[in-house]
């Protein structure tokens, strides 16, 4: 600790993490790049040690990534933790940063740090698969759809054997693809949207051809495998005892509604559902920096084109200002780096920066169309049942959290929370949180607001940690006292 | 895929299960067909994976006796011992939160 404070701390190892530590350790910064990973990759790049990148997408870009890393931390420019986990982070009055670090589970480095300090702070924490809870949902066998590509990727496990893949967005493809690979059946994949809408709108679409050929080729090895891909429908319902043994498809309209009389049942053992991803902000929120609602309407860190926050030396790029795939996150993250650079003195790259601000700004146009294709249908909550389980760790109900608003007055999430505790659990609302202010907000009549998701989003401490680290802190344990979102 | 490397063994309830290297706990006991480990506290239902990235604490396990761990980020490890009793309380996290605003 009484280590002289870095000139950037980067939260995150995934393609913008890597960028933004690659560029402000080359741009001469003394770099601090903390991951939870056991790997620099993040989601998109994840893999087993010692895989060579087969079936990964620009796997060229991560490789020069990591050997360019790998030059830094040779030397004293960029000290890479792996294995951990950032908890909180404070700074009184205008000194640096602290990072409070955990490992990211018991026993899982030998050399813990217990904590960083940095002048600058940048989050590049990703994010998790947004969920939409449908009864049956909490059956062993249903899974994140993004799970179960990290696990595919991760550890080379297929998640079940005949599987089918709903909700809704283009990272479904990769998800019924990759399965389909390494040997498991898809039954089908489930879009609510129809995805052809996309392709109607030729300003996103063409801004990154590459990507519509990635699309292309997806579609392609879903013909190859012979996958059914079903559009305008949703899976409404999981059946099964101990576990998944099948699920219902309905057809339903643009709002989500259900069409009558489309009904079909599928036989399956894995349900891989992916409603887009949800940022991960609690750093973001616990610094007080401002907040928004996306193209994607889930809540977004506020950024301005140089990806500065709204908090003095605080930057934060990728999926926490929007989630719009790797290739913006690099270009967001090595901005950012460039940004903290400058910022601490060092000499604009004025023609780089101006190059990356294009290509966020294109991609960004891009990613708003694929959401505006892709939206998280109106009606969803119309598939809930009083029973349906909302809040998978305490274990609330659809039904407690409706007598909550219904006869308590809890209109609002706080107050819901309070009184029917969704969101309360191990996991502190971030699997429910989305599906909470929806469900609020649809028995209220209205549209989802950034207040509800704030509301929903703030956690005092960004991972749970041992009764010992919080005693361990030199100041009383850091109470939950960060700045309210509300007055930040 | 990583057919050709080495492989070890583990335990679930006393129950053998083979896995590789670099493979999570969670994927060698999907792997052996094991998609539940634990029962929740209030329902008693049964649950396993479900994000798969260290978020949602549903896949908890006890590893060589340390409780709540999370199955889809832990290792597995040759002679390591899982069992899948039920995990404790939150630790402290957002518990009180309501008195933070
Ligand atoms: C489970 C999952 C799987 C995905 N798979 C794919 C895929 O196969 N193909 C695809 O195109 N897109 C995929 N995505 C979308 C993908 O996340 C993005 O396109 C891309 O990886 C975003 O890059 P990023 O750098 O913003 O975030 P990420 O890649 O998510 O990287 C964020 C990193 O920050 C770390 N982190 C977060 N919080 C903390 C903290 N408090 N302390 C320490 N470290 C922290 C995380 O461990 C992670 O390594 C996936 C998303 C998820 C959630
Ligand atoms: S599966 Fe979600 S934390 Fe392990």
């Amino acid at each position: 600790m009484n280590e002289r404070p870095f000139d950037l701390a980067v939260v995150g190892a995934g393609p913008a993490g890597l960028a933004a530590a690659v560029a402000a350790g080359e741009s001469g910064l003394r770099v601090a790049l903390v991951d939870a990973g056991p790997r620099p990759g993040g989601q998109f790049w994840r893999h087993a040690e010692g895989a060579d990148g087969a079936g990964h997408h620009d796997w060229e870009t991560f490789a020069s990534l990591r050997s360019r890393l790998r030059r830094l931390t040779a030397g004293t420019r960029v000290r890479h933790l792996p294995l951990h986990q950032v908890w909180a982070v404070d700074r009184a009055g205008d000194a640096p940063f602290t990072l409070r670090l955990t490992p990211a589970f018991d026993g899982a480095t030998d050399e813990v740090t217990p904590a960083v300090r940095a002048r600058a702070i940048a989050l590049c924490t990703g994010g998790y698969d947004r969920q939409l809870p449908v009864p049956g949902w909490t059956l062993p066998g249903v899974m994140a759809a993004g799970g179960v590509q990290a696990l595919l990727k991760g550890s080379g496990t297929v998640a079940g054997r005949r599987a089918v893949v709903a909700g809704t967005g283009p990272f479904l493809l990769p998800v019924a693809t990759g399965l389909a690979a390494a040997g498991a059946e898809v039954a089908a994949v489930v879009e609510a949207a129809r995805p052809a809408d996309w392709l109607r709108r030729p300003l996103g679409a063409a801004a990154v051809p590459g990507k519509a050929v990635e699309g292309a080729g997806y579609a392609a090895a879903l013909l190859r495998h012979r996958v059914p891909y079903l559009t305008r429908s949703a899976v409404t319902r999981v059946h099964g005892g101990d576990e998944v043994t099948a699920v219902t498809v309905e057809r339903v309209d643009g709002s989500g509604r259900v069409v009558p009389g489309r009904t079909r049942r599928l036989a399956v053992d894995l349900v891989a559902f992916g409603w887009g991803f949800t940022p991960s902000l609690e750093l973001v929120v616990a610094l007080g920096a401002g907040t928004e609602r996306g193209a994607d309407g889930s809540l977004v860190a506020t950024v301005d084109r140089a990806r500065r926050a709204t908090v003095p030396g605080v930057y934060v790029a990728g999926e926490a200002t929007g989630v719009g795939g790797a290739a913006k996150a690099v270009a967001e993250g090595e901005l950012a780096g460039l940004t903290a650079a400058v910022d601490a003195g060092r000499p604009a790259p004025t023609k780089r920066g101006r190059r990356l601000a294009a290509r966020i700004a294109r991609a960004e146009r891009f990613a708003e169309a694929m959401h505006a294709a892709h939206p998280v249908p109106e009606r969803w909550t119309e598939w809930l049942t009083e029973a349906t389980v909302l809040c998978r760790c305490e274990e609330v109900t659809v039904g407690a959290v409706e007598r909550a608003r219904e006869d308590l007055g809890a209109g609002d999430p706080r107050t819901a929370k309070l009184l029917a505790r969704p969101g309360m659990g191990w996991c502190q609302g971030r699997v429910c949180g989305f599906a909470t202010a929806a469900l609020l907000a649809a028995g209220a009549g209205r549209a989802v607001t950034a207040e509800d998701l704030r509301a929903l989003g703030k956690r005092p401490l960004a991972a749970p940690v041992t009764l010992g680290e919080l005693a361990a802190l030199p100041e009383p344990p850091d109470p939950p006292d960060f700045p309210d979102p509300d007055t930040a | 895929m990583t057919a050709e490397l080495p492989t070890f063994t583990l335990t679930f309830e006393g129950r053998p299960l083979t896995a590789r290297p670099g493979q999570s706990v969670a994927a060698a006991l999907t792997d052996a067909g094991i998609r539940a480990w634990r029962a929740t506290r209030g329902e008693g239902a049964p649950r396993g994976l479900f994000c798969g990235i260290g978020v949602c604490y549903d896949c908890l396990i006890t590893v060589d006796g340390r409780p709540a761990q999370r199955a889809c980020l832990v290792p597995a490890a040759e002679g390591m011992a899982l069992t899948g009793a039920p995990p404790p309380l939150p630790r402290p996290s957002g518990a009180d939160e309501g008195n933070a605003s």
